[in-house]
């Protein structure tokens, strides 16, 4: 079949029957023509033909080798067992992942081989031409859009094109008019967490007043038990949570709970840390600690990941997001990143029974910056 | 008598001679010296401890007093930079940490003092432990009892695992990964890898706060929470990976790198496969 093929004609046969004039109509240089063809082995070499037939048919077996070991991997092995065998992958992970992509794998490569060494060998010629559309065609699109314009008026008859734009204008308003579903606005949610009392739901104040105290506590998070003074060594970390996240009801059920829960959670999460009182830098930071322990907003001022990467020796607190760096002992101030606000401190005291309790809530919005934060 | 007078009176014609002043002053000297030793504390040396005190002091005085100070008081370089902190305090945990996982002695300061080969044997660890815990009262070396779940019910186990591992994630996260496998500091720091460290370390590392970390004092987290992390740990590292290879659990960075890498490069590579020039002959057909 191969013996009826053209070699050294097709360029001239591209150029006879291409309708396309070339991009350079004329050559600059004497157009020497292609090289004569050159043939692979396979093509004039029997032997090399066979041999490639066999390659090709010994790929195609082994993938029904890999489909067949599948078969039997997926009876003798079941999931779950042995799953230490090489590299922790499991015995019916790994053999069913190997002998699925050696079916696969051969499959292919019998298919590429085939290809290259036995398919037809054709060398093809295709001559360039310009990108643009031919002159004609392009002048009848013009002249279709021409008599459009003409035909329809949208000339002469100024009221019609107007209010054809105003009507356009007035449609782009629907969906802006719908962004309001995306929810109620957030009014002055944003200044306040849970650590503020006055925010609480009837709830909440129902189980604070059979509680008895003025002060909410700073507890430790997940496990919810108070801190006291001297539960902490200088150079502790605690991550806290306001108590009231961990009240439960009689039937030991959390007060705070659902959407309004994590919501509070996020916000008001916080962190302890106590250094040596002298080395506190600021008048604000050391008024707001207890004997050199200080609480900061856990959320970074940035963009609002929870920060917790504290370097002891030098108090700064990193954000792992975008490497925002604050100064626990200076109100938190920026050192370094992104990050355009102090860190929020939580003023914090003793109440009666000597556990570490908030003052009152954050003095301004935690997290990250939004319109209406001066 | 009269010889005693004799060599008296023969010892008191030197007594405004040259050295007389200088032999006066030496036996003072040495009555002093031996009053001391003989009524000095010192003389409970039979006590075990203080023994093992001694030749921890023998220890640190050549290992440790070049950065910390002869008695452990700390060093400042000239510039007021900090070399060695006082050891006043820090207590047995802290030696048995940093000098039984090899980062002390240091080789050279820096940003981050890595672990190394461990320089002492046990019993020399255990007596520069009983030294500096001498020098002020600070967290002692935890026992097996206060790490190991060993002997406990599978429940109890199942418990503890869940705990620790909120735990874990709360506080410990931040710098060592969520999967315990570390992660980087500024300044050239870094969060060692926990995964895999004898539970004793970990122990001692949240009691004592290493190099940057952050304390959690037993007030901190309590016995009890530092055990159940510790039991999270060693469930992470005892459960396989079901997904196949790790890569060291870094998360997206090493994970993309893979798919990078290896996946669209075998791409990259098989399609230059099936675009390459096959090998070529001069022969040409013979015409049938």
């Amino acid at each position: 079949m191969s013996d009826t093929l053209p070699d050294t004609t097709h360029h001239a046969e591209a150029d006879a029957a291409g309708d396309h004039t070339p991009a350079v109509p004329e050559e600059p240089l004497a157009n020497p023509g292609l090289a004569p063809h050159q043939w692979r082995p396979t093509d004039v070499d029997p032997k090399a033909e066979r041999r490639a037939e066999r390659q090709v048919a010994g790929l195609f077996l082994l993938a029904i080798l890999g489909a067949v070991l599948f078969v039997v991997s997926y009876i003798a092995f079941s999931v779950g067992d042995n799953p230490d065998t090489i590299g922790h992958f499991g015995a019916s992970n790994l053999a069913l992942g190997l002998c699925l992509s050696l079916t696969l794998l051969a499959m292919g490569a019998g298919i590429i081989q085939w290809a290259r060494k036995l398919m037809a060998d054709h060398e093809i010629v295709e001559m360039r031409h310009p990108a643009s559309s031919p002159q004609e065609d392009r002048e009848a699109t013009v002249g279709i859009l021409q008599t459009g314009l003409e035909e329809s008026g949208l000339g002469r008859r100024p009221l019609i094109r107007n209010t054809l734009l105003a009507a356009g204008g007035v449609l782009g308003l629907i969906p802006v008019i719908m962004l309001r579903d995306l929810g109620p606005l957030p009014g002055d949610k944003l200044d306040h967490t849970i650590w503020d009392l006055d925010t609480w739901t009837p709830a909440e104040q129902a189980y604070w007043k059979t509680q008895g105290r003025t002060l909410q506590r700073v507890v430790r998070d997940v496990v919810g038990t108070p801190i006291k003074l001297t539960d902490l060594e200088v150079g502790d970390l605690v991550n806290a949570e306001p108590e009231i996240l961990f009240a439960v009801d009689d039937n030991q059920q959390p007060i705070v709970e659902g959407t309004e829960r994590i919501v509070a959670t996020a916000k008001a999460a916080v962190i302890l840390h106590r250094m040596n009182p002298q080395e506190i830098v600021s008048d604000q930071t050391r008024n707001w600690s207890v004997d050199g322990i200080v609480c900061y907003s856990k959320i970074c001022t940035h963009v609002g990941c929870p920060i917790s990467l504290n370097e002891r020796t030098t108090h700064h607190l990193l954000c792992p997001c975008h490497q925002s760096t604050f100064d626990l002992a200076d109100s938190g101030r920026v050192l370094f990143g992104p990050a355009a606000r102090a860190l929020p401190q939580l003023e914090l005291t003793v109440d009666e029974e000597g556990y570490l309790a908030a003052r009152r809530d954050f003095t301004q919005p935690v997290g990250p910056s939004f319109w209406e934060r001066g | 008598m009269r010889l005693l007078n004799r060599s008296l009176g023969r010892l008191s014609r030197h007594r405004r001679g040259p050295v007389a002043g200088l032999l006066v002053l030496l036996l003072g000297l040495l009555l002093t010296g031996a009053l001391y030793s003989a009524f000095s504390p010192a003389s409970a040396q039979t006590d075990n401890s203080a023994a093992q005190i001694d030749s921890g002091r023998k220890l640190f005085l050549v290992g440790c007093s070049f950065c910390h100070g002869q008695s452990g008081q700390g060093v400042k370089t000239l510039d007021g930079n900090q070399l060695g902190p006082s050891l006043v305090g820090v207590g047995a945990a802290a030696v048995d940490f940093q000098v039984g996982t090899g980062r002390m002695p240091v080789a050279q300061p820096g940003a981050q003092i890595p672990q190394k080969e461990v320089a002492y044997t046990p019993q020399e660890i255990a007596d520069l432990a009983a030294y500096v815990a001498s020098l002020g009262p600070g967290p002692a070396i935890p026992n097996a009892s206060d790490y190991s779940i060993d002997g406990l019910s599978p429940e109890k186990r199942q418990e503890m695992i869940v705990q620790g591992g909120l735990i874990f994630r709360t506080n410990c996260t931040a710098c060592h990964n969520f999967e315990g496998a570390g992660g980087a500091m500024p300044q050239g720091g870094y969060a060692p890898k926990i995964l895999g460290v004898e539970p004793k370390y970990i122990y001692e590392a949240m009691l004592t706060g290493p190099q940057a970390m952050d304390n959690f004092s037993n007030g901190n987290l309590s016995p009890e929470e530092k055990r159940d992390i510790i039991a999270y740990l060693q469930s992470l590292k005892d459960s396989p990976d079901y997904g196949g290879f790790g890569l060291g659990g870094i998360g997206p960075v090493s994970e993309g790198l893979a798919a990078w890498l290896v996946g669209i490069g075998g791409l990259v590579g098989v399609a230059t496969w099936i675009a390459a020039h096959t090998a070529r002959t001069s022969r040409t057909k013979a015409k049938a």
